[in-house]
């Protein structure tokens, strides 16, 4: 059987990467599966405690999150397809709009 | 009942003034003259139909009041305000006067305005002018009665600056409402006296309560009401605003002077005769300030060069004679002269605006002259006007001001206090002077400007000037004992002449002394100002010129600090510190939002990246704790 630390230990690696993902990477689509990624880890880590303590809630939520997730996906994904079609890129540092 | 029409002599005016001040524009101009002067016209019918329902429903020798309460304008607590109008014998004199005479005015204007592109405004106003006079007039509560009161200054200042492109209009139209005001704000005291020692504004209840009130309750409110009067009525110190009002078209200095406004004061303490006559000592100061103001009027006018501003000034004095009698306990007197003022006042000013309308609006004497060929009819106005006010018999000034002056005798045999009798007398004189230079100076010798070619104004103009100059002449038979008294007899009644003072004065020889020293002005204005002359007078003369210096000390003591207090206010406190104080606070945020803007630098992943930062350390927060 394997510790539940291992598991907590991917959850953390992956959660990392994710974040490395969305501060480095200019490429929205890829910001944005980083982003996944690290709802994914987090989703792991509900799951691993879960099991550790014999309570459901853990996993219950785990359900939210993916509904979430895939709600954020909709609305994330047509805003970038808005951007692409009105600048032909989805490189994030072109959108800065909001630049003091 | 013909009586219960009263309201109505309001509702005229009132649907004159909104037929112009609504679709005036569209209307031709001399229709909407035609619908102002009609209005008036009805008013004057109404009234007429109500005085003769009036005198049949009185019984003879007794007063009748007939209040008409036309709906409750203020109830809260002990506070009741009834609109309501207030029909006697008084309120019916006022109305006749100020409608009849209104009336003719409109007519005038019709002929004067004729060229005038916001006739349609002017008579708008003209007509809520009329409305206004007569709500005061009718008012059976003091606060309706103030109503009207503001009213009638309010349209005094848009009138007096309808012009309001020329400066001094304009300027001349804030003075009169401004030096109103001040005397307003006594006349509101005066009222909260009232209210809260009587308890009611209701005018039969405060003319019946009055014998209640305490001695100083009733000469404070009394004092305080005549300070109102003294401002609306431009009697001393409050006079200042009256000579400047010649600015206004000239129908309107006629109808402030004759029927609209300054009269308002008069009639107030008429109306209120119980509170004002028995409240000790303000009959005195009453007849003193009336007197005082006849005189000083009546001496500044000798050296006036506007036709109009001679007017003015003889408005301010006749007035004080109005006082005077007031102040004698003869209010039937006053009312009297009100009336026949009214007539040879209108007459008088209805002349000067031919003549402004003959000459170009050229007003200064000094420029005028040699008048009565061209302008036959006007002259002649005019010198009827003059030989009335001068008080030459048998015209209607000799009367009532034979009339005031006795009571003022009488009084003076009563008090021992002749001074109002001699101010009077001596103002008579001055009277018969300065009018005879104006027509003189107008009218007489040859024209000072050969280039001018006068000419007659259109009979639209001169007949209300006509009918006028029969009423100046003619008037007199209102209170004249051959004639039987007819007015003093319809007010005597309502304002019984005062019993205590029972010695009386020998009629006889005081009309010979009047009609003496009114020839004796005429005569020495005539010979005078022969061949338009104008002694100067030296130093005196410039005195009188300047009105005493007032206007110049009221510049000095409180316009001048006034305006330099509001440069100040304007300049160190409004710029320097409450502007600097608000920009200071706009400036620190101002450089606050300077300084953040640099965070946001519309990087996505900045923002990411601080998020990250701040969530490590509120978490690192919670753990390491």
């Amino acid at each position: 059987m394997v510790p539940p630390g291992a598991y907590l230990l991917l959850s953390a690696v992956l959660f990392v990467l994710g974040t490395v993902g969305v501060l480095v990477r200019r490429n929205a689509l890829i910001i944005f599966m980083a982003v996944e990624l690290m709802l994914n880890s987090v989703n792991l880590a509900f799951v691993t405690f879960a099991r550790q303590l014999g309570a459901v809630d853990g996993q219950v939520i785990v359900f939210f999150v993916l509904v979430v997730a895939a709600v954020e996906v909709v609305v994330g994904l047509a805003l970038i397809v808005d951007i692409f079609r009105s600048r032909d890129s989805v490189d994030i540092d072109d959108v800065d709009l909001l630049r003091g | 009942m013909t009586i219960q029409l009263a309201p109505l002599i309001l509702l005229w005016p009132l649907l004159g003034w909104l037929t112009n001040a609504l679709i005036g524009r569209r209307l031709p101009r001399a229709v909407s003259g035609w619908v102002a002067a009609l209005s008036v016209a009805a008013s004057f019918a109404t009234a007429l139909a109500v005085l003769s329902a009036f005198s049949e429903t009185r019984a003879p020798g007794t007063s009748l009041s007939i209040g008409f309460p036309l709906y409750s304008w203020i109830g809260a607590g002990d506070l009741d305000v009834q609109v309501g109008l207030l029909v006697d014998a008084l309120s019916l004199v006022m109305v006749l006067t100020v409608s009849g005479v209104g009336l003719l005015i409109h007519v005038y204007s019709i002929g004067y305005m004729a060229e005038d592109p916001n006739a349609s405004r002017y008579f708008a106003y003209l007509n809520l002018f009329m409305f206004s006079m007569l709500l005061l007039v009718l008012a059976g509560n003091l606060l309706v009665l103030f109503v009207g009161w503001e009213l009638v200054g309010l349209c005094s200042y848009l009138l007096i600056g309808f012009w309001f492109t020329r400066p001094a209009a304009a300027s001349a139209g804030r003075k009169a409402f401004i030096v109103n005001r001040i005397g307003d704000a006594a006349f509101l005291l005066g009222l909260f006296i009232l209210f809260t020692s009587l308890n009611t504004l209701d005018i039969l209840k405060i003319r019946d309560g009055a014998a209640g009130l305490s001695d100083g309750a009733r000469a404070l409110a009394a004092l305080l009401l005549f300070a109102g009067a003294t401002g609306k009525s431009a009697q001393l110190p409050l006079h200042v605003w009256l000579p400047d009002a010649m600015e206004g078209p000239t129908p309107v200095s006629a109808l402030i002077h004759a029927a609209t406004m300054v009269t308002a004061g008069v009639f107030l303490i008429a109306r209120l005769d119980r509170l004002f006559l028995t409240a000790p000592g303000v009959p005195a100061v009453i007849a003193m300030v009336g007197a005082l103001s006849a005189f000083y009027a009546a001496t500044v006018a000798v050296r006036q060069h506007d036709l109009k501003r001679v007017l003015a000034y003889s408005t301010i004095s006749q007035l004080g004679y109005m006082f005077v009698a007031m102040g004698s306990l003869a209010p039937a007197a006053g009312i009297f002269h009100l009336v026949t003022q009214a007539f040879f006042k209108a007459l008088l000013f209805l002349a000067a605006g031919s003549v402004m309308h003959a000459m170009h609006d050229v007003i200064d004497m000094r420029r005028l002259g040699g008048l009565a060929r061209p302008l036959r009819w006007t002259a002649g106005g005019f010198v009827i006007g003059v030989l009335a006010i001068a008080g030459i018999p048998p015209f209607a000034g000799f009367f009532s001001k034979d009339l005031i002056l006795e009571h003022a005798f009488a009084l003076g045999m009563h008090t021992g206090n002749y001074l109002p009798y001699a101010l009077g007398l001596l103002t008579a004189f001055v009277t018969a002077v300065y009018m005879t230079r104006a027509a003189m100076l107008t009218f007489g010798g040859r024209p000072a400007d050969q280039d001018a070619h006068p000419h007659e104004s259109p009979p639209l103009m001169l007949w209300p000037m006509g009918l006028l100059a029969v009423l100046a002449a003619g008037g007199g038979a209102l209170g004249a004992q051959a004639a039987g008294e007819p007015l003093l007899r319809f007010l005597g009644p309502l304002m019984p002449p005062a019993t205590e003072i029972a010695k009386s004065p020998p009629a006889l020889l005081l009309a010979g002394v009047s009609i003496a020293v009114a020839l004796a002005g005429v005569l020495v204005g005539w010979t005078a100002h022969r061949d338009r002359r104008d002694p100067a007078l030296g130093p005196v003369g410039t005195f009188f010129e300047r009105g005493w210096y007032i206007n110049d000390l009221y510049e000095a003591v409180i316009v001048a600090p006034g305006k330099t207090l509001a440069r100040w206010l304007a300049g160190p406190i409004d710029l320097g510190l409450i502007d600097a104080a608000v920009n200071g606070v706009g400036h620190v945020f101002g450089g606050f939002g300077e300084a953040a803007r640099r965070l946001q630098t519309g990087y996505a992943r900045q923002y990411a990246l601080l998020l990250l930062i701040g969530t490590i350390l509120i978490v690192g927060y919670w753990v390491l704790r």
